[in-house]
Protein backbone atom coordinates (compact mmCIF):
# COMPACT_ATOMS: atom_id res chain seq x y z
CA UNK A 1 0.00 0.00 0.00
CA UNK A 2 1.28 3.66 0.85
CA UNK A 3 4.55 4.30 2.37
CA UNK A 4 5.95 6.53 4.82
CA UNK A 5 7.31 8.96 2.08
CA UNK A 6 3.96 8.18 0.24
CA UNK A 7 1.99 9.61 2.89
CA UNK A 8 4.66 12.64 3.28
CA UNK A 9 4.35 13.73 -0.60
CA UNK A 10 0.34 13.79 0.04
CA UNK A 11 0.99 15.44 2.98
CA UNK A 12 3.15 17.84 1.51
CA UNK A 13 0.81 18.28 -1.88
CA UNK A 14 -2.15 18.93 0.09
CA UNK A 15 -0.56 21.68 2.32
CA UNK A 16 1.14 23.51 -0.76
CA UNK A 17 -2.54 23.24 -2.70
CA UNK A 18 -3.74 24.90 0.21
CA UNK A 19 -1.17 27.26 0.41
CA UNK A 20 -1.44 28.15 -3.16
CA UNK A 21 -5.21 28.50 -3.25
CA UNK A 22 -5.51 30.71 -0.57
CA UNK A 23 -3.01 33.22 -1.57
CA UNK A 24 -4.32 33.13 -5.34
CA UNK A 25 -8.16 33.89 -3.89
CA UNK A 26 -6.78 37.00 -2.39
CA UNK A 27 -4.36 37.75 -4.84
CA UNK A 28 -6.61 36.85 -7.75
CA UNK A 29 -9.89 38.35 -7.22
CA UNK A 30 -8.76 42.12 -7.47
CA UNK A 31 -7.27 41.25 -11.36
CA UNK A 32 -9.90 39.27 -12.13
CA UNK A 33 -12.42 42.33 -10.36
CA UNK A 34 -10.09 44.89 -12.78
CA UNK A 35 -10.27 42.55 -15.79
CA UNK A 36 -14.21 42.67 -15.28
CA UNK A 37 -14.77 46.32 -15.18
CA UNK A 38 -11.99 48.12 -16.98
CA UNK A 39 -11.77 49.76 -20.30
CA UNK A 40 -8.00 50.24 -20.12
CA UNK A 41 -6.01 49.15 -23.25
CA UNK A 42 -4.21 47.07 -21.17
CA UNK A 43 -6.98 44.46 -20.62
CA UNK A 44 -5.99 42.69 -24.00
CA UNK A 45 -2.25 42.20 -22.79
CA UNK A 46 -2.81 41.17 -19.09
CA UNK A 47 -5.72 38.80 -20.52
CA UNK A 48 -3.56 37.34 -22.21
CA UNK A 49 -0.35 36.54 -19.47
CA UNK A 50 -3.41 35.82 -16.99
CA UNK A 51 -3.83 33.07 -19.85
CA UNK A 52 -0.27 32.21 -20.71
CA UNK A 53 0.14 29.23 -18.45
CA UNK A 54 -3.15 27.37 -19.92
CA UNK A 55 -1.42 27.27 -23.18
CA UNK A 56 2.30 27.05 -22.24
CA UNK A 57 4.37 23.39 -21.73
CA UNK A 58 4.85 23.38 -17.90
CA UNK A 59 8.36 22.83 -18.96
CA UNK A 60 8.78 25.88 -20.37
CA UNK A 61 7.41 27.47 -17.30
CA UNK A 62 9.14 25.43 -14.80
CA UNK A 63 12.70 26.28 -16.93
CA UNK A 64 12.48 30.05 -16.78
CA UNK A 65 11.43 30.04 -13.66
CA UNK A 66 14.67 28.04 -12.46
CA UNK A 67 16.62 30.80 -14.20
CA UNK A 68 14.62 33.47 -13.13
CA UNK A 69 14.54 32.64 -9.43
CA UNK A 70 18.48 31.53 -9.72
CA UNK A 71 21.45 33.04 -8.10
CA UNK A 72 22.28 34.61 -11.98
CA UNK A 73 18.24 35.72 -12.43
CA UNK A 74 16.11 38.97 -11.56
CA UNK A 75 13.67 37.60 -9.21
CA UNK A 76 17.07 35.47 -7.70
CA UNK A 77 18.93 38.65 -6.91
CA UNK A 78 16.05 40.23 -5.50
CA UNK A 79 15.05 37.19 -3.04
CA UNK A 80 19.14 37.26 -2.55
CA UNK A 81 19.68 41.04 -1.59
CA UNK A 82 16.83 40.76 1.51
CA UNK A 83 18.53 37.96 2.54
CA UNK A 84 15.99 34.58 1.48
CA UNK A 85 18.41 32.88 -0.86
CA UNK A 86 17.23 31.93 -4.00
CA UNK A 87 13.80 30.19 -4.30
CA UNK A 88 14.78 26.98 -6.82
CA UNK A 89 14.55 23.78 -4.58
CA UNK A 90 12.58 25.22 -1.42
CA UNK A 91 8.42 25.15 -0.59
CA UNK A 92 8.18 28.87 -1.02
CA UNK A 93 9.56 28.18 -5.07
CA UNK A 94 7.15 25.93 -5.43
CA UNK A 95 4.11 28.36 -4.16
CA UNK A 96 5.61 31.01 -6.55
CA UNK A 97 5.42 28.52 -9.35
CA UNK A 98 2.27 27.29 -8.81
CA UNK A 99 0.82 31.15 -8.59
CA UNK A 100 1.24 31.47 -11.95
CA UNK A 101 0.68 27.94 -12.97
CA UNK A 102 -2.96 28.30 -11.40
CA UNK A 103 -3.43 31.67 -12.02
CA UNK A 104 -5.79 31.25 -15.11
CA UNK A 105 -7.71 28.65 -13.31
CA UNK A 106 -8.70 30.96 -10.71
CA UNK A 107 -8.98 34.61 -11.81
CA UNK A 108 -11.18 33.37 -15.05
CA UNK A 109 -13.93 32.21 -12.87
CA UNK A 110 -14.01 35.15 -10.73
CA UNK A 111 -13.46 37.06 -14.17
CA UNK A 112 -16.76 35.45 -15.64
CA UNK A 113 -19.11 36.21 -12.57
CA UNK A 114 -18.16 39.35 -11.61
CA UNK A 115 -18.79 40.08 -15.54
CA UNK A 116 -22.21 38.13 -15.62
CA UNK A 117 -23.50 40.80 -12.78
CA UNK A 118 -23.03 43.65 -15.10
CA UNK A 119 -23.61 47.23 -14.04
CA UNK A 120 -26.73 47.18 -12.71
CA UNK A 121 -26.09 45.57 -9.21
CA UNK A 122 -23.39 47.80 -8.39
CA UNK A 123 -25.55 50.90 -9.68
CA UNK A 124 -28.47 50.35 -7.43
CA UNK A 125 -26.02 49.97 -4.50
CA UNK A 126 -24.23 53.57 -5.65
CA UNK A 127 -27.99 55.16 -5.76
CA UNK A 128 -28.59 53.42 -2.04
CA UNK A 129 -25.27 55.27 -0.94
CA UNK A 130 -23.31 52.46 -0.83
CA UNK A 131 -19.43 53.47 -1.31
CA UNK A 132 -17.34 51.20 -3.85
CA UNK A 133 -15.86 49.29 -1.08
CA UNK A 134 -19.12 48.62 0.80
CA UNK A 135 -20.59 47.55 -2.35
CA UNK A 136 -17.78 45.32 -3.20
CA UNK A 137 -18.09 43.72 -0.45
CA UNK A 138 -21.70 43.21 -0.04
CA UNK A 139 -22.70 43.15 -3.44
CA UNK A 140 -20.11 41.62 -5.68
CA UNK A 141 -18.50 38.84 -4.01
CA UNK A 142 -21.53 37.72 -2.97
CA UNK A 143 -22.86 37.24 -5.90
CA UNK A 144 -19.66 36.26 -7.33
CA UNK A 145 -20.08 33.20 -4.73
CA UNK A 146 -20.32 30.47 -7.27
CA UNK A 147 -17.64 31.62 -9.31
CA UNK A 148 -15.02 32.07 -6.23
CA UNK A 149 -15.72 28.64 -5.40
CA UNK A 150 -14.85 27.30 -8.80
CA UNK A 151 -12.01 29.26 -8.74
CA UNK A 152 -11.51 27.94 -5.61
CA UNK A 153 -11.49 23.91 -6.63
CA UNK A 154 -10.10 24.38 -9.71
CA UNK A 155 -7.10 26.26 -8.56
CA UNK A 156 -6.33 23.52 -6.09
CA UNK A 157 -6.90 20.62 -8.06
CA UNK A 158 -5.10 22.14 -10.54
CA UNK A 159 -1.99 22.39 -8.19
CA UNK A 160 -2.56 18.58 -7.02
CA UNK A 161 -1.91 17.85 -10.70
CA UNK A 162 0.75 19.96 -11.11
CA UNK A 163 4.01 17.79 -12.26
CA UNK A 164 6.43 19.68 -14.94
CA UNK A 165 7.12 23.03 -13.10
CA UNK A 166 7.51 21.29 -9.88
CA UNK A 167 10.16 18.34 -11.82
CA UNK A 168 12.03 21.66 -12.97
CA UNK A 169 12.53 23.29 -10.29
CA UNK A 170 11.99 20.84 -7.25
CA UNK A 171 14.87 18.96 -6.64
CA UNK A 172 13.00 16.15 -4.97
CA UNK A 173 13.69 17.21 -1.56
CA UNK A 174 11.59 14.56 0.83
CA UNK A 175 8.90 16.97 2.99
CA UNK A 176 9.95 20.23 0.99
CA UNK A 177 9.79 19.70 -2.70
CA UNK A 178 8.81 15.92 -3.36
CA UNK A 179 4.47 16.48 -4.18
CA UNK A 180 2.85 13.31 -5.52
CA UNK A 181 3.44 13.82 -8.96
CA UNK A 182 6.92 13.59 -8.41
CA UNK A 183 6.73 10.65 -6.07
CA UNK A 184 4.54 8.27 -8.57
CA UNK A 185 7.14 9.65 -11.71
CA UNK A 186 9.87 7.96 -9.45
CA UNK A 187 7.75 4.66 -8.80
CA UNK A 188 7.50 4.30 -12.40
CA UNK A 189 10.87 4.99 -13.13
CA UNK A 190 12.24 3.27 -10.78
CA UNK A 191 10.07 0.17 -12.20
CA UNK A 192 8.13 0.02 -8.59
CA UNK A 193 4.45 -0.55 -10.62
CA UNK A 194 2.63 -1.97 -8.07
CA UNK A 195 3.50 1.36 -5.66
CA UNK A 196 2.74 3.84 -8.43
CA UNK A 197 -0.44 2.01 -8.88
CA UNK A 198 -1.62 2.50 -5.63
CA UNK A 199 -0.69 6.56 -5.16
CA UNK A 200 -2.33 6.81 -9.48
CA UNK A 201 -5.37 5.28 -8.17
CA UNK A 202 -5.51 7.59 -4.54
CA UNK A 203 -5.03 10.74 -7.60
CA UNK A 204 -7.95 9.60 -9.63
CA UNK A 205 -10.07 9.16 -7.35
CA UNK A 206 -9.32 12.48 -5.33
CA UNK A 207 -9.54 14.34 -8.90
CA UNK A 208 -13.00 12.57 -9.70
CA UNK A 209 -14.36 13.50 -6.21
CA UNK A 210 -13.20 17.44 -6.59
CA UNK A 211 -14.54 17.44 -9.57
CA UNK A 212 -17.83 15.50 -8.90
CA UNK A 213 -18.25 17.72 -5.66
CA UNK A 214 -17.25 21.02 -8.21
CA UNK A 215 -20.62 19.66 -10.85
CA UNK A 216 -22.48 18.55 -7.94
CA UNK A 217 -22.50 21.89 -6.73
CA UNK A 218 -23.19 23.21 -10.38
CA UNK A 219 -26.52 21.29 -10.57
CA UNK A 220 -27.97 23.08 -7.13
CA UNK A 221 -27.26 26.05 -7.66
CA UNK A 222 -27.09 26.89 -11.46
CA UNK A 223 -25.90 30.68 -11.41
CA UNK A 224 -24.00 31.73 -14.43
CA UNK A 225 -20.11 31.85 -14.24
CA UNK A 226 -20.38 28.16 -12.60
CA UNK A 227 -20.70 26.85 -15.96
CA UNK A 228 -16.62 26.57 -16.33
CA UNK A 229 -15.12 23.77 -17.92
CA UNK A 230 -18.83 22.38 -18.42
CA UNK B 1 -7.24 10.23 -63.32
CA UNK B 2 -10.01 11.19 -65.45
CA UNK B 3 -8.24 13.06 -67.86
CA UNK B 4 -7.71 10.65 -70.59
CA UNK B 5 -11.62 9.96 -71.01
CA UNK B 6 -12.81 13.48 -70.24
CA UNK B 7 -11.08 14.70 -74.06
CA UNK B 8 -14.53 16.44 -74.65
CA UNK B 9 -14.37 19.24 -71.55
CA UNK B 10 -12.92 22.49 -72.11
CA UNK B 11 -9.56 23.43 -72.00
CA UNK B 12 -9.92 25.31 -68.86
CA UNK B 13 -11.55 21.78 -67.16
CA UNK B 14 -8.70 20.23 -67.98
CA UNK B 15 -6.46 22.35 -66.81
CA UNK B 16 -7.96 22.51 -63.48
CA UNK B 17 -7.77 18.82 -62.79
CA UNK B 18 -4.28 18.74 -63.99
CA UNK B 19 -3.98 21.76 -61.41
CA UNK B 20 -5.93 19.10 -58.68
CA UNK B 21 -3.07 16.29 -59.49
CA UNK B 22 -0.28 18.25 -58.83
CA UNK B 23 -0.24 17.47 -54.99
CA UNK B 24 -0.64 13.51 -56.12
CA UNK B 25 2.65 13.97 -58.52
CA UNK B 26 4.03 15.26 -55.54
CA UNK B 27 3.54 12.67 -53.01
CA UNK B 28 4.03 10.35 -55.37
CA UNK B 29 7.13 11.90 -56.48
CA UNK B 30 7.99 12.00 -52.85
CA UNK B 31 7.31 8.44 -52.91
CA UNK B 32 9.14 6.72 -55.12
CA UNK B 33 12.12 8.74 -53.81
CA UNK B 34 11.90 7.38 -50.39
CA UNK B 35 11.61 4.05 -51.95
CA UNK B 36 14.75 4.34 -54.42
CA UNK B 37 16.41 5.54 -50.77
CA UNK B 38 15.00 2.57 -48.91
CA UNK B 39 16.44 0.42 -51.86
CA UNK B 40 20.07 1.27 -51.62
CA UNK B 41 19.60 1.15 -48.13
CA UNK B 42 17.70 0.10 -45.03
CA UNK B 43 16.30 2.13 -42.21
CA UNK B 44 16.64 1.27 -38.52
CA UNK B 45 15.26 2.92 -35.07
CA UNK B 46 17.08 2.80 -31.65
CA UNK B 47 16.49 3.82 -28.15
CA UNK B 48 18.87 5.37 -26.53
CA UNK B 49 19.59 7.30 -22.93
CA UNK B 50 19.29 10.40 -22.89
CA UNK B 51 22.98 11.12 -21.11
CA UNK B 52 24.44 9.39 -24.40
CA UNK B 53 22.80 12.08 -26.88
CA UNK B 54 26.11 14.00 -28.02
CA UNK B 55 28.55 10.68 -28.65
CA UNK B 56 25.77 8.74 -30.03
CA UNK B 57 24.06 11.70 -32.74
CA UNK B 58 27.71 11.82 -33.60
CA UNK B 59 28.47 8.20 -34.42
CA UNK B 60 25.10 8.34 -36.08
CA UNK B 61 26.08 11.01 -38.38
CA UNK B 62 29.95 9.25 -38.91
CA UNK B 63 27.98 5.65 -39.79
CA UNK B 64 25.62 7.19 -42.55
CA UNK B 65 28.32 9.54 -44.36
CA UNK B 66 30.10 6.08 -44.93
CA UNK B 67 26.81 3.80 -45.35
CA UNK B 68 23.31 3.95 -47.38
CA UNK B 69 21.78 3.09 -44.28
CA UNK B 70 19.95 5.31 -41.93
CA UNK B 71 19.16 5.40 -38.12
CA UNK B 72 16.61 7.22 -36.41
CA UNK B 73 17.40 7.73 -33.04
CA UNK B 74 14.89 7.94 -29.97
CA UNK B 75 16.66 9.47 -27.05
CA UNK B 76 15.18 9.44 -23.61
CA UNK B 77 14.96 8.05 -20.28
CA UNK B 78 16.10 4.46 -19.82
CA UNK B 79 13.19 3.96 -17.49
CA UNK B 80 10.50 4.66 -19.93
CA UNK B 81 12.36 3.08 -22.83
CA UNK B 82 12.31 -0.19 -20.84
CA UNK B 83 8.57 0.16 -20.14
CA UNK B 84 7.69 1.26 -23.92
CA UNK B 85 9.46 -1.78 -24.83
CA UNK B 86 7.27 -3.85 -22.72
CA UNK B 87 4.36 -2.62 -24.32
CA UNK B 88 5.92 -3.05 -27.97
CA UNK B 89 7.78 -0.28 -28.36
CA UNK B 90 9.15 -0.28 -32.22
CA UNK B 91 12.76 -0.26 -31.51
CA UNK B 92 15.34 -2.54 -33.03
CA UNK B 93 17.83 -1.80 -30.29
CA UNK B 94 18.36 -0.35 -27.21
CA UNK B 95 21.64 1.49 -25.49
CA UNK B 96 20.60 2.02 -21.65
CA UNK B 97 21.76 4.08 -19.13
CA UNK B 98 22.40 1.25 -17.03
CA UNK B 99 23.02 -2.99 -17.03
CA UNK B 100 19.94 -4.02 -15.06
CA UNK B 101 17.43 -2.70 -17.75
CA UNK B 102 19.24 -5.03 -21.02
CA UNK B 103 19.66 -7.78 -18.57
CA UNK B 104 16.28 -7.21 -17.28
CA UNK B 105 14.58 -7.08 -20.83
CA UNK B 106 17.42 -10.21 -22.04
CA UNK B 107 15.49 -12.23 -18.99
CA UNK B 108 12.11 -11.51 -20.29
CA UNK B 109 12.66 -12.68 -23.81
CA UNK B 110 12.36 -9.28 -25.86
CA UNK B 111 16.17 -9.06 -26.16
CA UNK B 112 18.83 -11.00 -27.64
CA UNK B 113 21.06 -12.50 -24.52
CA UNK B 114 23.98 -13.01 -26.68
CA UNK B 115 24.06 -9.23 -28.15
CA UNK B 116 24.30 -7.96 -24.76
CA UNK B 117 27.67 -5.91 -23.75
CA UNK B 118 28.82 -3.07 -22.68
CA UNK B 119 28.96 0.28 -25.20
CA UNK B 120 30.44 2.98 -23.10
CA UNK B 121 31.28 3.26 -19.21
CA UNK B 122 30.38 6.69 -17.34
CA UNK B 123 33.10 8.88 -15.40
CA UNK B 124 31.52 11.45 -12.31
CA UNK B 125 33.04 14.59 -12.41
CA UNK B 126 32.66 16.87 -9.20
CA UNK B 127 31.49 20.17 -11.40
CA UNK B 128 30.95 23.70 -10.49
CA UNK B 129 30.32 26.64 -13.21
CA UNK B 130 32.55 29.05 -11.46
CA UNK B 131 36.34 28.98 -12.15
CA UNK B 132 38.63 28.20 -9.93
CA UNK B 133 35.57 26.63 -7.02
CA UNK B 134 36.46 23.14 -7.58
CA UNK B 135 39.88 22.48 -6.65
CA UNK B 136 41.52 19.59 -8.11
CA UNK B 137 41.17 17.08 -5.03
CA UNK B 138 37.95 18.13 -4.57
CA UNK B 139 38.08 19.56 -0.96
CA UNK B 140 35.75 22.17 -1.67
CA UNK B 141 33.78 19.27 -0.64
CA UNK B 142 35.17 18.71 2.49
CA UNK B 143 35.28 22.49 3.36
CA UNK B 144 31.09 22.47 3.19
CA UNK B 145 31.91 25.76 1.32
CA UNK B 146 29.21 25.67 -0.38
CA UNK B 147 25.04 25.53 -0.56
CA UNK B 148 23.82 23.33 -2.71
CA UNK B 149 25.44 20.16 -4.04
CA UNK B 150 23.24 18.15 -6.91
CA UNK B 151 23.38 14.60 -8.15
CA UNK B 152 20.90 12.45 -9.52
CA UNK B 153 18.71 10.92 -7.79
CA UNK B 154 20.40 7.37 -6.78
CA UNK B 155 16.72 4.98 -6.86
CA UNK B 156 16.46 6.76 -10.47
CA UNK B 157 19.73 6.87 -12.43
CA UNK B 158 23.45 5.12 -12.51
CA UNK B 159 25.32 8.29 -11.85
CA UNK B 160 22.83 9.20 -8.15
CA UNK B 161 23.60 5.46 -6.88
CA UNK B 162 27.37 6.29 -7.85
CA UNK B 163 27.57 10.34 -6.50
CA UNK B 164 26.14 8.24 -2.87
CA UNK B 165 29.18 6.02 -3.21
CA UNK B 166 31.52 8.53 -3.42
CA UNK B 167 30.03 10.74 -0.80
CA UNK B 168 30.11 7.69 1.76
CA UNK B 169 33.70 6.96 0.43
CA UNK B 170 34.58 10.47 1.42
CA UNK B 171 32.27 9.90 4.63
CA UNK B 172 30.34 12.75 3.88
CA UNK B 173 26.77 11.29 2.93
CA UNK B 174 25.18 12.30 6.21
CA UNK B 175 27.25 15.84 6.31
CA UNK B 176 26.07 17.02 3.21
CA UNK B 177 22.73 15.53 3.04
CA UNK B 178 20.71 18.28 3.39
CA UNK B 179 22.91 20.15 1.06
CA UNK B 180 21.41 17.64 -1.43
CA UNK B 181 19.12 18.64 -4.42
CA UNK B 182 18.34 15.79 -6.58
CA UNK B 183 17.66 15.84 -10.38
CA UNK B 184 15.20 12.81 -12.10
CA UNK B 185 18.31 12.18 -14.18
CA UNK B 186 21.53 12.92 -14.55
CA UNK B 187 20.30 16.58 -17.26
CA UNK B 188 18.71 17.82 -14.82
CA UNK B 189 21.33 17.14 -12.27
CA UNK B 190 23.45 19.01 -14.96
CA UNK B 191 20.74 21.80 -15.22
CA UNK B 192 20.38 22.54 -11.84
CA UNK B 193 24.31 23.59 -11.84
CA UNK B 194 24.70 25.01 -14.89
CA UNK B 195 22.11 27.56 -14.02
CA UNK B 196 23.66 28.15 -10.97
CA UNK B 197 20.87 27.38 -9.02
CA UNK B 198 23.47 24.45 -7.34
CA UNK B 199 26.73 25.48 -6.76
CA UNK B 200 28.16 22.33 -7.23
CA UNK B 201 27.06 18.90 -8.68
CA UNK B 202 28.07 15.30 -9.22
CA UNK B 203 27.35 14.99 -12.96
CA UNK B 204 28.63 13.08 -16.17
CA UNK B 205 31.73 13.88 -17.27
CA UNK B 206 30.79 13.52 -20.88
CA UNK B 207 27.95 16.48 -19.84
CA UNK B 208 30.99 18.86 -19.81
CA UNK B 209 33.83 17.50 -22.30
CA UNK B 210 33.78 18.11 -25.54
CA UNK B 211 36.95 17.01 -27.33
CA UNK B 212 39.21 15.79 -24.27
CA UNK B 213 38.79 19.02 -22.22
CA UNK B 214 36.18 20.57 -19.85
CA UNK B 215 33.94 23.65 -21.94
CA UNK B 216 33.74 25.78 -18.71
CA UNK B 217 33.75 26.03 -14.91
CA UNK B 218 35.89 24.12 -12.37
CA UNK B 219 35.62 20.96 -12.38
CA UNK B 220 37.59 17.37 -10.40
CA UNK B 221 37.70 13.77 -11.87
CA UNK B 222 36.53 11.72 -9.16
CA UNK B 223 39.13 8.80 -9.23
CA UNK B 224 37.71 5.69 -10.20
CA UNK B 225 38.51 3.88 -7.13
CA UNK B 226 35.62 5.62 -5.65
CA UNK B 227 32.81 4.20 -7.28
CA UNK B 228 31.83 0.81 -9.07
CA UNK B 229 31.90 0.89 -12.36
CA UNK B 230 28.64 3.00 -14.33
CA UNK B 231 28.25 0.52 -16.95
CA UNK B 232 26.13 1.58 -19.64
CA UNK B 233 24.79 -2.05 -21.55
CA UNK B 234 23.15 -2.55 -24.94
CA UNK B 235 21.20 -5.47 -26.28
CA UNK B 236 19.25 -5.46 -29.90
CA UNK B 237 15.85 -6.10 -29.30
CA UNK B 238 13.59 -8.90 -30.95
CA UNK B 239 12.42 -6.98 -33.56
CA UNK B 240 15.84 -5.99 -35.00
CA UNK B 241 17.44 -8.71 -35.02
CA UNK B 242 17.46 -9.29 -38.81
CA UNK B 243 17.41 -5.81 -39.99
CA UNK B 244 20.41 -5.24 -41.96
CA UNK B 245 20.57 -1.28 -41.41
CA UNK B 246 20.81 -2.04 -37.32
CA UNK B 247 23.02 -4.71 -37.56
CA UNK B 248 25.56 -2.55 -39.87
CA UNK B 249 25.00 0.01 -37.21
CA UNK B 250 25.83 -2.33 -34.14
CA UNK B 251 29.11 -3.06 -36.11
CA UNK B 252 30.24 0.33 -36.69
CA UNK B 253 29.66 0.95 -32.79
CA UNK B 254 32.65 -1.32 -31.97
CA UNK B 255 34.97 -0.12 -34.73
CA UNK B 256 37.79 1.61 -33.37
CA UNK B 257 36.49 5.06 -35.18
CA UNK B 258 33.38 4.99 -33.13
CA UNK B 259 35.01 4.21 -30.14
CA UNK B 260 37.51 6.96 -30.02
CA UNK B 261 34.96 9.31 -30.30
CA UNK B 262 33.13 7.86 -27.03
CA UNK B 263 36.24 8.52 -25.37
CA UNK B 264 36.16 11.89 -26.67
CA UNK B 265 32.73 12.38 -25.24
CA UNK B 266 34.13 11.77 -22.18
CA UNK B 267 33.11 7.79 -21.55
CA UNK B 268 35.54 4.83 -20.91
CA UNK B 269 35.36 1.78 -23.82
CA UNK B 270 36.47 -1.40 -23.66
CA UNK B 271 39.46 -0.09 -25.70
CA UNK B 272 40.68 2.59 -23.49
CA UNK B 273 39.98 0.43 -19.77
CA UNK B 274 41.50 -2.65 -20.85
CA UNK B 275 38.83 -4.95 -22.09
CA UNK B 276 35.85 -4.94 -20.25
CA UNK B 277 34.03 -8.21 -18.68
CA UNK B 278 31.71 -10.25 -21.00
CA UNK B 279 28.61 -10.32 -19.18
CA UNK B 280 27.67 -13.67 -19.19
CA UNK B 281 26.49 -15.10 -22.35
CA UNK B 282 27.88 -11.78 -23.84
CA UNK B 283 29.91 -11.92 -27.43
CA UNK B 284 31.51 -8.33 -26.10
CA UNK B 285 34.05 -6.86 -29.06
CA UNK B 286 34.23 -10.37 -30.53
CA UNK B 287 35.16 -8.84 -34.21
Amino acid sequence: MLSDTDLGAIWLTLRLATTVTLLLLVLGTPLALWLARTRSIFKGPVSALVALPLVLPPTVLGFYLLIFMGPSGPMGKFTEALGLGTLPFTFWGLVVASLLYSLPFVVQPIQNAIEAQGPRPGEVAATLRSGPWDSFWHVTLPLAKPGLLTAAVLGFAHTVGEFGVVLMIGGNIPGETRVVSVQIYDHVEALEYTQAHWLSAAMIVFSFAVLLLLYLLQQRKSAVGLRYGS
Amino acid sequence: MRIGFRCCHGFIRRQTELLSLTPLALLLGTFAMLTTLSARGDETTIAVASNFTAPMQAMVNQFEAQSAHRVKVAFGSSGKFFAQINHGAPFDAFFSADAEKPARLIAQGLAEKTSLRTYAEGKLVLWSRRDGFVDDQGLVLKSGQFHKLALANPKLAPYGAAAIEVLQHLKLAQSTRSQWVQGENISQTYQFVASGNADLGLIALSQVMRDGKITEGSAWLVPDSFYGPIRQDAVILKRGRENPALLAFWLFVKSPAAQATIRRYGYNTGASSGPLKATEGGDTDAE
